[in-house]
């Protein structure tokens, strides 16, 4: 029965799609635009051009879905004029995530203290420091970034910054 | 080669010349001076003024729906670029290929609220296939040839290019067509050649096939549906068509089962409940075709080929997927059939046609006859028959008589059929006629419509007569927005909300108010000689057919119902299932 195929298929993924475009005025609108037009999730989304010389960006999005959202999700970017090539690193091998957060946090004493040596668990870097406060530059899977951010939530955290994900596959080939 | 210098409007024009346009449909306005007066300079292309707008979107539809090009628009900054929005997104939903100009203030005012700003572009851009802003004239010509391109490739639609006023008098340089190539867009035409033989194995062994064709074959060509329809016959399998895609096979032809859907026929509708393949072609799994999806075909297997790849595994999977260009991969499809030599199963083909004749055999299509009201069905059926004999093009507005147009007049050819399916925009068919008209000028063109969807946009009757356009308009007057009627009788207890249309215009009177023929009928001893009539009336006609107000449209597959459970008309055996609560959710 064509319904138990659709069932069977109803549970949720999250996958990272790589997008490159050509890096003209309204593009990231496009994009934008078909996710939320469509209804579909943004998790994350980085842009930034990669290619000068080309003129073209690459958006970096992580969305979730059912295995037929992701496939519509994929195709519907593929059929945006301005988009080169559309690849899901989840579904295509092995790939590497990162994202980059910049946390503040606000407190004096032991509580002080602790960031700094939770930080120091967490490769974290301070970027900036006052008397009463710390700036944190962390880098990671967004899974460290998540933790790391929820250890800091009692020592005075006060401001978060995230880039979203920057996410490229492993080994030799390219976009 | 030459460098030519010229203005901005200069170039758009050349641009169109370049392309092949014959005729612009527009209404002027500040921000498109210098383009109206570049065009009043030349001689080349023609411009219809219409009346409103959207209406002069819908002409454009209906002159690329009938002859395959693309059709092209030119509205004003701000309010003409507003009005123009409902025709594009009819015409992206229906796979309309456009180019629709619009001016703009200009670039140094952008973003300032300037007088008749709008931001055109972003307003637009999910009712269109692609839309630009230029803001250098030394990219305009690029531009200009891209737009045309990208609407009619791939996936037809419509593209809007935005253009500031100054960059209509600033001075550039031509480029040639052929100079533009695109970067990255490059809809894909040939199908993959092993899904097309896994998909040729795959109609050999079946026994309950059926073929579903849509929109897209109609908008492959007259070639694809030749293509098609010899296809088709080689198998010997049944075929059932989209509303968009009436014509795309020969409605005469006796293994053609009459569209399907939610008014679809009794036997179509089985035949794809029932099938064990079932190969689609540029159709795509509306939601008014397939009814309720979890039920949908539960034993089929599925081929679908769609030059878009968003249209397949969107609402049904596929089991074989192709994308490609519908008449290339038809022709491909037909040779690996032939390479095969593929027999069907014979015997099970037989009784899977036994089943079909017996479904046929309930004539779903049936209606009480009278001879003191006119069924709106009678009255198309006798339009169908009296103008058979000539080349014929049907619009229609939407509603109830659009559905009874679909069911009751039969189109052999493609190009022919021209209606709103996926947006169903009121209003649409009588600018679509004018459309129409002007690029068939010597055919019979008639816009079968409803009285409150002539009256959306009833001022393009100047427009018929200004340019002497002898479009009919052939007016299903029942009184009421009977579709809603309809809905209102089966899911809401009767209770006619704001269905009824008071206070129409006397047609007749309307028509002399604007100088062309008025008629009007309520007897069906008359309706013939009022259809000669029509016919034989030069310039534009409109008829107000006054028919039977109560008459419902059957078959019909309430909202949320699987094609198996079907309504049919009290004459067939009446009532089917009542709508469920969950149904009455639904649209
Ligand atoms: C009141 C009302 C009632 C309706 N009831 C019905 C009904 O009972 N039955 C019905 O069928 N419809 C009905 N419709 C219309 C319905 O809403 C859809 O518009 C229609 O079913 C879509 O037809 P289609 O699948 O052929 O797709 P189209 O909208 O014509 O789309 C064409 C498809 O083909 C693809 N394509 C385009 N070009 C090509 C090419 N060159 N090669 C290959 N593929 C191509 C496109 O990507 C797209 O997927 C109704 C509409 C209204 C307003
Ligand atoms: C612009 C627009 N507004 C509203 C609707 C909803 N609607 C669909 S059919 C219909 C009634 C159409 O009435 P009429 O033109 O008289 O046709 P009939 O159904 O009576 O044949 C309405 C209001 C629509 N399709 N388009
Ligand atoms: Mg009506």
């Amino acid at each position: 029965m064509r319904g138990d195929i659709v069932n069977a298929i109803e549970t949720s993924e999250t996958h990272t799609i790589a997008v490159l475009v050509d890096n003209e005025a309204g593009v990231l609108g496009r994009v934008i635009g078909l996710f939320s037009g469509r209804g579909y999730n943004i998790e994350s989304l980085t842009v930034s051009e990669v290619d000068h010389r080309e003129r073209l960006s690459r958006i970096n999005i992580v969305t979730t879905g059912t295995p037929m959202v992701i496939e519509q999700i994929k195709a519907q970017l593929g059929r945006l004029v301005p988009v080169h090539r559309v690849r899901d690193l989840t579904a295509d091998g092995p790939s590497v995530q990162r994202e980059l957060a910049l946390v503040k946090v606000a407190s004096t004493g032991e509580r002080r203290v602790e960031s700094l040596r939770i930080a120091d668990i967490f490769r974290a870097r301070v970027v900036d420091s006052t008397n009463e406060s710390f700036v944190f530059e962390i880098v990671g899977k967004t899974g460290k970034l998540d933790a790391f951010i929820r250890l800091m939530e009692p020592l005075g955290l006060v401001d978060v910054s995230r880039t979203g994900v920057a996410a490229i596959s492993r080994g030799a080939e390219s976009l | 080669m030459l460098q030519q210098r010229m203005t901005g409007a200069e170039i758009v024009l050349k641009a169109l010349v370049d392309q092949g346009v014959e005729v612009v449909f527009g209404y002027p306005g500040g921000a498109v001076l210098p383009l109206y007066d570049a065009l009043f300079k030349q001689n080349r292309i023609r411009h219809v003024l219409t009346r409103h707008e959207q209406a002069a979107v819908h002409a454009a539809e209906g002159y690329a729906r009938s002859t395959g090009k693309v059709g092209v628009v030119l509205v004003t900054s701000g309010p003409g670029a507003t009005n123009a929005v409902t025709g594009l997104l009819d015409a992206l939903l229906d796979s309309v290929p456009l180019v629709c100009l619009s001016g703009q203030v200009p670039t140094q005012l952008i973003g300032t609220d300037a007088f008749q700003e709008a931001d055109t572009t972003g307003i637009t851009r999910p009712c269109t296939k692609h839309n630009y802003l230029v803001k250098d004239v030394e990219t305009l010509a690029g531009v200009m040839h891209e737009a045309f391109h990208v609407a009619r490739t791939g996936r037809p639609g419509p593209v809007v290019v935005d253009l500031p006023k100054n960059v209509q008098v600033a001075e550039g340089t031509y480029v040639q067509a052929e100079e533009v190539r695109h970067k990255s867009y490059r809809p894909r035409v040939k199908g993959d050649a092993a899904q097309i033989e896994k998909a040729v194995a795959l109609m050999a062994s079946a026994k309950r096939p059926v073929f579903y064709c849509g929109g897209g074959v109609v908008n492959s060509g007259p070639a694809a549906c030749a293509a098609l329809a010899e296809l088709v016959r080689d198998t010997g399998y049944p075929i059932t068509l989209t509303l968009q895609g009436l014509g795309a096979f020969p409605a005469s032809d006796k293994q053609f089962l009459g569209m399907l859907g939610m008014h679809g026929t009794y036997e179509a509708n089985l035949a794809m409940h029932g099938c064990d393949v079932m190969v689609a072609i540029g159709a795509r799994f509306d939601d008014r075709v397939t009814g309720r999806i979890d039920g949908f075909a539960p034993n089929a297997q599925i081929v679908h080929v769609d030059v878009d790849a968003a249209s397949i595994n969107k609402n049904v999977r596929a089991d074989v997927a192709i994308v490609g260009d519908a008449g290339s991969v038809i022709a491909d499809m037909h040779a690996a059939w032939r390479a095969r030599d593929a027999r069907p199963d014979a015997e099970a083909l037989t009784l899977w046609w036994r089943q079909i004749d017996t479904w046929r055999a309930r004539k779903c299509l049936a209606y009480g006859q009278s001879d003191t009201i006119i069924k709106p069905q009678y009255a198309i059926e006798r339009l169908y028959q009296l103008t058979r004999d000539r080349e014929t093009f049907i619009t229609t507005e939407v509603g109830q008589h659009q559905m009874w147009a679909a069911q009751h007049f039969h189109f052999d050819r493609p190009l022919h059929w021209m209606t709103s399916g996926g947006l169903g925009t009121m209003g649409y068919g009588f600018p679509a006629a004018l459309g129409v008209q002007i690029a068939h000028p010597e055919s019979l063109v008639v816009c079968i419509a409803g009285e409150a969807s002539f009256m959306m946009n009833m001022q393009e009757i100047a427009t018929a007569v200004q340019y002497g356009l002898a479009a009919k308009v052939f007016i299903l007057n029942n009184s009421y927005m009977g579709m809603v009627r309809q809905w209102q009788e089966l899911l809401h207890g009767s209770r006619y909300s704001e269905s009824r249309t008071e206070a129409l215009p006397d047609i007749v009177k309307l028509a002399d108010a604007f100088g062309c023929t008025g008629l009007v009928v309520d007897k069906p001893a008359d309706l013939d000689a009022t259809i000669r009539r029509m016919i034989d009336t030069p310039g534009p006609v409109l008829v107000d057919v006054r028919v039977d107000p109560d008459e419902n449209c059957f078959p019909m597959i309430p909202s949320g119902a699987t094609h198996d459970n079907m309504l049919l008309g009290e004459l067939v055996g009446g009532r089917g299932p009542a709508v469920t609560e969950a149904g009455k959710g639904l649209v």
